[in-house]
């Protein structure tokens, strides 16, 4: 939090870990919402799993920062209650994996109360929880089930891939008035960034240009988007310009701003951490091919995780999940050898 | 050497040969020698893309490949020296040069193979299917700018064709005005060649038209007997019977077989039978089967086979496309009952054959049921009289009737 970085103009922006920006924005909430508190498995005293609540106990009590049994479906109902009686709960849930336990009181409540009571009772809730794979933390911690919530209508689904996303998605999610899932991706919590601390709420319905090209347009999210951009570099170097658009939300989908891309580019490579078969980069990829097939020069790539679960040993789970020479690879074939 | 241009003896190049009489230009769209093979008379050596299709163009001369002098896919004048060759040892008095080491003769030294041959395409579509592997931008690029996808090289996946393809093609067309890429084999350009022929045909010939009816009861009763005993793949077909039959006709009639040049009848010295083969994704082509009154019944089916296995795939050689003259359609039994032909220019007759019909029919004094095909022949008029057409007929109806001297 204490390092700077000087951007063009000049200003000084302080960066800070993702982790960090996850703390600050939640230290943020319960800071200025009373309403707003934060439960889950170990947030309190052990600061989280990923230690991203570490601090906060001591500092808003536990009344503010409770712990949890390992009862996810309890937990997680015991939120939609409470947003339902006026408050505005976040929930973590310590990994995408084990919100399987909570699919009914989030599929099947969260997401259709507003629509079975006839608009009476809207879910102010938010849950967080973290997905993807990269460390070694086997198969039942590290899978990217994101793509399964994306397809339940009553839910926004969102990645923070940058600090600053991290930072300032979380406000805008509490002050959203239905149910918000925040997919946090366990690789990113050290990567460090620039934080605008002034730049307030952003949207949760627009994808980031997070890298500008011509050639072709890379497709991701979350825990791809830091390959994607280091694809992007090594393909640069070979004189073919790729645009890596970060999709921010996962549900609903921004084709606009992935059309207008395509316009320009006319390929499109989408990399999900995800399986393939059923999985969110084939949605992705079939929209775009309704929606642009006049302007495509070439088909619509997935590049996804291989149909595993994720392997424990190391040099397995690389080979499982898409790389930055995978990346660069499939861009290399979809914009022909140059 | 009539083809050599090269003032280096030991050298000689090998010139885009005319592949039809309307052809004046090509591209190569395939090598199918590579840089220091040795070919000999009668190898294929590339394939070139026609107006009408890809055709395997051979080489008359032996000789050792030095080196490609037009790129793949570019558009070529009829005579442009498109490979150089080494004469073979045999060829050059007292210069012993192993077929890769030519030691110092005068002229350019053969550049290092991998350096100077361009490598055959990698593994591509096959370009003979109907469908152009193109990306939909590409495609609706070129249809923006009424180019043709046949004719642009795609540089895409697998050969695709893709946006920068028909950018640069559109650009090279504006640059040069060329109407080139229009002017190609898809089914649309072959049915605009087919027009300028028939169009030409009719406007330049003075028709006329017979007709006669032919018994094909003892032509159908031999050709049973005959391949009963034979294996599926050594049958003869009625077509190549017709084929052999005019051949035959045509040899004792040489009035109708050649061509009208200037103002006169050129009949040929060899009688080329060419068959008109409609293709199934529509247009027609019509090779022939060379020499056909001089190869026996089996030797002209299985050149018919042949013409018609390639016409399909689109692999027709060019030594088949070029020298027609005269051309037979054969409606087959679907068909209709005669056909009033067209010829194709500058030939001097077609001969038509309708589909086999069970009719009534005289024998002696006694009505009969019997299979009936009528012949038709349109001959030019200039050239021929309406008497000679029906000798013509008489003869070929006569080589039908008698099967067994087929």
């Amino acid at each position: 939090m204490s390092d700077l970085t000087t951007d063009p103009t000049g200003v000084e922006t302080p960066t800070m870990t993702y982790r960090e920006a996850m703390r600050e924005a939640i230290r943020d909430a319960l800071a200025t919402d009373e309403r707003v508190f934060i439960m889950g498995e170990d947030v309190a005293d052990y600061g989280g799993t990923y230690a991203v609540t570490k601090g906060l106990y001591e500092e808003f009590g536990r009344d503010r920062v409770r712990n949890t049994p390992l009862s996810e479906s309890g937990f997680v109902g015991a939120g939609i209650g409470a947003a339902l009686g006026g408050l505005r709960p976040i929930v973590e849930i310590m990994t995408v994996n084990f919100s399987l336990l909570a699919l009914d009181q989030l599929v099947n409540t969260a997401a259709t109360l507003l629509h079975m009571s006839g608009g009476q009772f809207n879910v102010p809730l938010v849950v967080r929880t973290t997905t993807g794979a990269g460390r070694q933390l086997a198969a039942q911690h590290s899978h990217s089930l994101e793509g399964w919530f994306a397809h339940v209508p009553g839910l926004k689904v969102v990645a923070p891939a940058t600090p600053e996303d991290a930072r300032w998605m979380l406000p805008t999610a509490l002050a959203d008035p239905n149910p918000v899932i925040i997919f946090e991706h366990s690789a990113l919590y050290n990567e460090r960034g620039p934080v605008d601390a002034t730049l307030g709420p952003v949207d949760l319905e627009r994808a980031a240009i997070r890298r500008a090209g011509t050639d072709l347009t890379i497709i991701v999210s979350a825990g791809m988007v830091p390959k994607a951009i280091e694809a992007a570099d090594q393909l640069a170097a070979s004189g073919v310009s790729a645009e890596v658009i970060d999709l921010r939300s996962l549900r609903p989908l921004d084709f606009d701003t992935l059309a207008a891309s395509l316009d320009c580019t006319h390929r499109a490579l989408v990399v999900d951490e995800g399986w393939r078969t059923g999985g969110l980069s084939g949605e992705i990829a079939a929209s775009l091919g309704e929606r642009c097939f006049w302007s495509l020069d070439a088909p619509v790539t997935r590049l996804a995780s291989a149909e595993v679960p994720i392997p424990y040993a190391k040099h397995l789970e690389t080979a499982a999940i898409p790389q930055v020479y995978d990346i660069v690879a499939n861009a290399r074939a979809l914009v022909g050898e140059r | 050497m009539n083809d050599s241009t090269d003032l280096d003896v030991s050298c000689f190049d090998y010139l885009l040969p005319s592949l039809g009489a309307d052809m004046d230009e090509g591209r190569v769209v395939e090598w199918r020698v590579g840089a220091g093979d040795t070919v000999h008379r009668g190898d294929l050596m590339a394939v070139v893309e026609t107006e009408k299709s890809d055709i395997d163009i051979e080489i008359w001369h032996d000789g050792v490949v030095e080196e490609f002098l037009v790129e793949i896919g570019e558009l070529i004048d009829v005579g442009t020296p498109i490979v150089r060759l080494r004469r073979l040892d045999a060829e050059l008095s007292g210069t012993s040069d192993s077929a890769r080491a030519p030691s110092g003769p005068p002229g350019p030294p053969p550049a290092p193979t991998e350096a100077s041959a361009p490598l055959p395409p990698a593994p591509r579509f096959d370009r003979h299917e109907e469908r152009i592997p193109a990306s939909p931008l590409a495609r609706r690029l070129a249809d923006e700018r009424s180019l043709d996808l046949s004719t642009i090289e795609g540089t895409g996946p697998h050969g695709a064709v893709v946006e920068a393809d028909v950018r640069r093609t559109a650009t090279a067309a504006t640059a040069t005005g060329s109407s080139a890429p229009e002017r190609q084999r898809t089914p649309a350009s072959m049915r605009a060649l087919i027009a300028e022929r028939m169009s030409r045909a009719n406007r330049e010939i003075p028709h006329y038209h017979l007709a006669r009816d032919i018994d094909v009861g003892p032509l159908d009763a031999w050709l049973a007997e005959r391949n009963a005993s034979r294996p599926i793949t050594e049958r003869v077909l009625p077509a190549a019977c017709l084929i052999r039959a005019v051949g035959l006709a045509a040899a004792k009639h040489r009035e109708f077989n050649g061509a009208w040049v200037d103002d006169h009848a050129e009949p040929a010295d060899s009688i080329n039978v060419a068959m008109a083969i409609s293709l199934r994704r529509g247009g027609l082509v019509t090779p022939h089967v060379e020499a056909a009154d001089r190869r026996s019944l089996d030797e002209v089916m299985e050149r018919l086979n042949e013409l018609v296995a390639a016409a399909r795939s689109g692999n027709l050689r060019a030594s088949w496309m070029t020298g027609s003259t005269i051309t037979v359609t054969h409606l087959g039994d679907t068909g209709a009952d005669l056909v009033h032909g067209v010829i194709s220019p500058p030939q001097l007759a077609l001969v038509g054959f309708g589909r086999a019909r069970r009719r009534p029919w005289v024998i002696e004094d006694l009505v009969t049921i019997r299979p009936i095909v009528t012949a038709t022949l349109a001959a030019d008029h200039r050239a021929t009289d309406g008497a000679d057409g029906s000798r013509f007929l008489a003869t070929i109806a006569h080589h039908l009737e008698h099967p067994e001297d087929l």
